[in-house]
């Protein structure tokens, strides 16, 4: 009963562009000389062994790491790097590799702070829960219920972060970036540590964002089958090096990826 | 049978409904939790839902005589779905959301389905995938679009599409609906339920609008339900009690049916919603009794302690006060202060704060687990019924409740006991015949036109009926005493730490036990004791959850030394089994009941294994998971001798 589906959206231009980037750490070497873009209303994963600079390409994507070298075009403009702040209102949005929720509160509270950017009321209309406050949260709220509806975390609406075991936190995050209704979503390894149906149900959310919102999507994943399953394209990273790039297939059947990585399968 | 000139106009259900609609439009009828918020559909706003929904399907062709498969948890939508249906002079076939494709194959082919209104997704696909051999199926009608955007099947449509197509085909044909609704006759069928095929191929019971109003009216005045009461429908639709409850019942008396947001909320539902009136599978009752244990066992010493000394008296007197039988000052004080302290937050916790009636019924329900809801004031009553007779023979009439017994003959019911000890029931209730099977309708009925239960049962001198077991389960030892293996399964799965229990004994010399456990409860038992474990086999075969069922099983055996007769189905060996019963793996049926004879076939090297004299047997088992796929278990399970005592004479207990 999968019905997977690749293809069923109209895949657009390229939406983001990343050029030449090279980052460093003192010494080390994260990522060298990498370019690749990203088309609009695809999947695109980038996969590659631990190490191989997966999670810093996300980073320099969302503006968490300034890179030495390259530049990145975003919806046509050139910039040399992203910060998190602008990234966040063009309508990046990520999830983390290590769950990164405020524990001690509820799943929808949570999911609401991903509603923040979309809040205009001052701080004196939230305290005194005037006008523009209570509108804004009535709304907030009910695009929220939306994304609760969509992910079916409607069992657990209520329950605290902390109590939930790791796949749903893992859904809880995928909601919270949700929430800030991204064009773009960055999913750094949505399915490690899962089980079969965790992945399976995460696959299936993934699929039906990118079907239902025509989001984005930027995934890194471990997981070579999910990967080869759900992406439209794939860019293969090792020791901090492009060393493939293009759909499943190709990535599959390119000698250097082989050996790299699924070699070692 | 003269009901009064009012009365006679509304013997279909569409009829039912426009009269609540024009009596009462802006009473709500459904609500259904959507967004976090309860959404309301009004006696008018419901009636022209199913205007347009009928209409919708007539467009499409939909004629008298015709079946609508209906497929879904429960949703206002859905069961709007059988009015519409009705109104066109069609038959509802509501279908187990949780079947499989396979499964749902002989109901599609059996009952020729052509049109088909769907929840979501999963039902559309398991559709598209059975119409690949069955192409009679031509429109699958679907009410949740999501995912579906981009499917282009031909015959695949939205309830929304279909409403406006059926507003549009109203205005075309002024006056078609209501003709179609007059044309309605109570004789005719309204809705077809599949038997759950605890034996062979599921049957189509073909059962009239006059059969299901009469069961609802029967119950509506038994238990003086009025419009304003509340109930909560989460139990499959196609599960003849939900029809009754959630539709006979709801279109009679014109109460609220309330529908969760998903099944996984029920709980907190139960709570919001707070119901006036209730109905639970007994393993319902079980499970929530299992989480409360628990969450007592867990709760700090004070609690514990105030709880124990409370729920004795409860257990003393509480069934007596709900009874309205002579109870001392001092325990009617002490019952009032429990009341404060526990049993009524108790009942505020289990969102059963308001109700005035509850039902159980499906299986027979352990004593001990009736009294413990009857002694903190919940009105739980058992009744007995069954698909062929719109689950409307026996109820308990309030202040008359035995534990032991499914109560007197509903009103409009005649009742009784054949020379083998099989029930017999006739009235207006019973099924019009099965479909396409004459030959099981002529079995099925008697040519005084009873209907034959295939249940042994007695009468007590009070005229109540006590259900023993299925009369063909109800079998012989080799040493000729009786053997009533529901019986005895049903004494071993009220203990909390039992889940599903097998019992074999006919034509052998001693009885012998299949045992799942309770995950949960001997889950957070292990967990308490430090017993570390990695899954359900794990668990199951640890030699100290063998010394717990173990004591489970001794007990049984005390109670069963006490009965007389009985008192030789003690059980002799048991063995806990190494995966949960499933019936997705046919060992179970939909309603959860065991198959008791296919679970013999297909775990065979343990039945004789627990016949000889091994103390350990190897297995190996194919599973079936959710979604279609099959694996396979294997694991070495350990088999137990239990201690069986003397009969004893009743006074000892």
């Amino acid at each position: 009963m999968s019905g997977a589906g690749v293809g069923r959206r109209e895949i657009g231009d390229v939406i983001l562009k990343v050029d030449n980037i090279s980052l460093r750490f003192g010494g080390v070497k994260a990522l060298t000389d990498i370019s690749f873009d990203v088309r609009e209303h695809e999947i695109r994963a980038i996969i590659g062994p631990n190490g191989a600079g997966k999670s810093s390409m996300l980073n320099v994507i969302n503006g968490v790491y300034t890179p030495q070298q390259g530049s990145i075009t975003f919806r046509g403009e050139q910039r040399r790097d992203m910060n998190t702040h602008e990234a966040a209102e063009n309508g990046i949005a990520r999830t983390f590799q290590n769950i990164a929720l405020f524990t001690g509160m509820t799943v929808l509270d949570n999911i609401m702070t991903g509603r923040n950017l979309k809040i205009k009321s001052t701080f004196i209309e939230q305290a005194f829960w005037l006008g523009r406050a209570r509108r804004e949260e009535i709304e907030n709220r009910k695009k929220v219920e939306e994304i609760i509806d969509f992910l079916q975390l409607q069992s657990v609406r209520k329950t605290p972060v902390a109590r939930l075991p790791y796949g749903i936190k893992k859904r809880v995050e995928l909601a919270r970036a949700l929430a800030a209704e991204p064009t773009m979503l960055l999913l750094d390894e949505p399915m490690a540590g899962m089980n079969v149906e965790e992945k399976q149900d995460m696959c299936r959310f993934v699929l039906d964002t990118n079907d239902q919102f025509g989001t984005t999507i930027v995934l890194i994943e471990h997981d070579m089958g999910v990967v080869m399953d759900i992406s439209d394209r794939v860019v293969v990273l090792d020791y901090g090096k492009k060393i493939g790039d293009g759909t499943p297939t190709e990535v599959r059947n390119n000698p250097d990826v082989i050996k790299a990585y699924l070699g070692a399968h | 049978m003269s009901a009064p000139s009012a009365e006679i106009a509304c013997d279909t259900f569409p009829r039912l409904l426009l009269q609540h609609a024009s009596k009462r439009p802006n009473a709500p009828a459904l609500r259904e939790k959507y967004l976090g918020i309860w959404q309301t559909w009004s006696w008018a706003e419901t009636a022209a839902e199913v205007r347009a929904m009928a209409s919708g399907l007539a467009a499409l062709g939909f004629k008298r005589g015709d079946h609508l498969a209906i497929i879904g948890d429960n949703r206002p939508r859905l069961y709007m779905a059988f009015a519409a249906a009705q109104s066109l002079g069609g038959i509802a076939v509501p279908m187990y959301q949780d079947a499989v494709a396979v499964e749902m194959m002989h109901v599609l082919e059996d009952a020729e389905i052509r049109f088909a209104v769907v929840e979501d997704q999963e039902q559309v696909d398991k559709l598209l995938e059975a119409r690949e051999s069955r192409p009679q199926i031509e429109h699958i009608i679907f009410a949740d679009p999501r995912g579906l955007r981009s499917y282009d099947a031909p015959g695949l449509m939205s309830l929304e599409a279909l409403r406006s197509a059926g507003a549009t085909f109203d205005q075309a044909h002024p006056g078609r609906y209501e003709r179609e609704v007059a044309l309605g006759k109570t004789a005719d069928v309204s809705v077809m339920l599949y038997t759950s095929g605890t034996t062979g191929k599921p049957k189509g019971v073909c059962q009239s609008h006059e059969a299901f109003i009469t069961a609802a009216r029967g119950g509506v005045q038994f238990d003086k339900l009025v419009a304003t009461d509340n109930t909560l429908s989460y139990l499959p639709m196609a599960w003849v009690g939900d029809h009754l409850f959630s539709y006979a019942q709801f279109l009679v008396a014109g109460f609220t049916v309330n529908c969760p947001e998903s099944a996984d909320t029920v709980m907190t539902d139960l709570r919001e919603i707070g119901p006036t009136y209730y109905f639970a599978p007994p393993r319902v009752f079980e499970s929530l009794l299992t989480s409360l244990s628990i969450r007592m066992e867990d709760a700090s010493h004070i609690k514990q302690r105030l709880y124990n000394a409370f729920m004795k008296v409860a257990l003393r007197c509480g069934s007596d006060i709900l009874n309205g039988r002579a109870v001392s000052a001092k325990d009617r004080l002490l019952y009032a202060l429990g009341n404060v302290l526990v049993y009524g937050p108790l009942k505020n916790t289990l969102g059963m704060s308001r109700i005035r009636v509850a039902y159980t019924a499906g299986a027979a329900i352990g004593p001990d687990l009736f009294r413990f809801y009857r002694s903190i004031g919940i009105n739980l009553k058992q009744l007995y019924g069954s698909t062929e007779t719109c689950a409307y023979v026996c109820l308990q009439p309030d202040g008359e409740i035995k534990f032991d017994s499914v109560g007197k003959a509903a009103p409009g019911v005649e009742v009784k006991i054949a020379d083998n000890g099989e029930v017999l029931v006739r009235g207006a209730m019973v099924l019009k015949e099965y479909y396409k099977r004459p030959d099981a309708t002529a079995e099925s009925i008697d040519s005084a036109g009873y209907f034959r239960t295939g249940d042994a049962g007695v009468f007590d001198s009070d005229g109540h009926l006590k259900i023993i077991d299925r009369a063909k389960d109800v079998g012989h030892l080799l040493s000729g005493e009786m053997f009533a293996p529901n019986y005895i399964e049903n004494k071993l799965k009220f203990f909390s730490h039992i889940q599903e229990a097998v019992c074999f004994g006919n034509d052998r010399d001693h009885v012998v036990a299949f045992i799942n456990i309770d995950l949960t409860a001997v889950g957070n038992w292990a967990e308490r004791r430090h017993i570390v474990y990695s899954g359900y086999i794990d668990l199951a075969g640890k030699d100290e959850v063998v010394a717990l069922i173990k004591d489970c099983v001794e007990k049984v055996n005390a109670e069963l030394a006490t009965e007389g007769e009985l008192a030789s189905s003690q059980i002799a060996r048991f063995l806990i089994l190494h995966k949960e019963l499933d019936p997705d793996d046919d060992e179970l049926t939909r309603t959860r009941k065991v198959r008791r004879g296919f679970i013999a076939e297909k775990y065979e090297p343990l039945l004789s294994a627990l016949y000889s004299g091994k103390t350990v047997q190897h297995i190996e088992t194919q599973v079936k998971f959710e979604d279609g796929r099959t694996g396979s278990i294997a694991a070495d399970v350990k088999i137990s001798d239990a201690k069986r005592l003397p009969a004893l004479g009743k006074a000892a207990a």
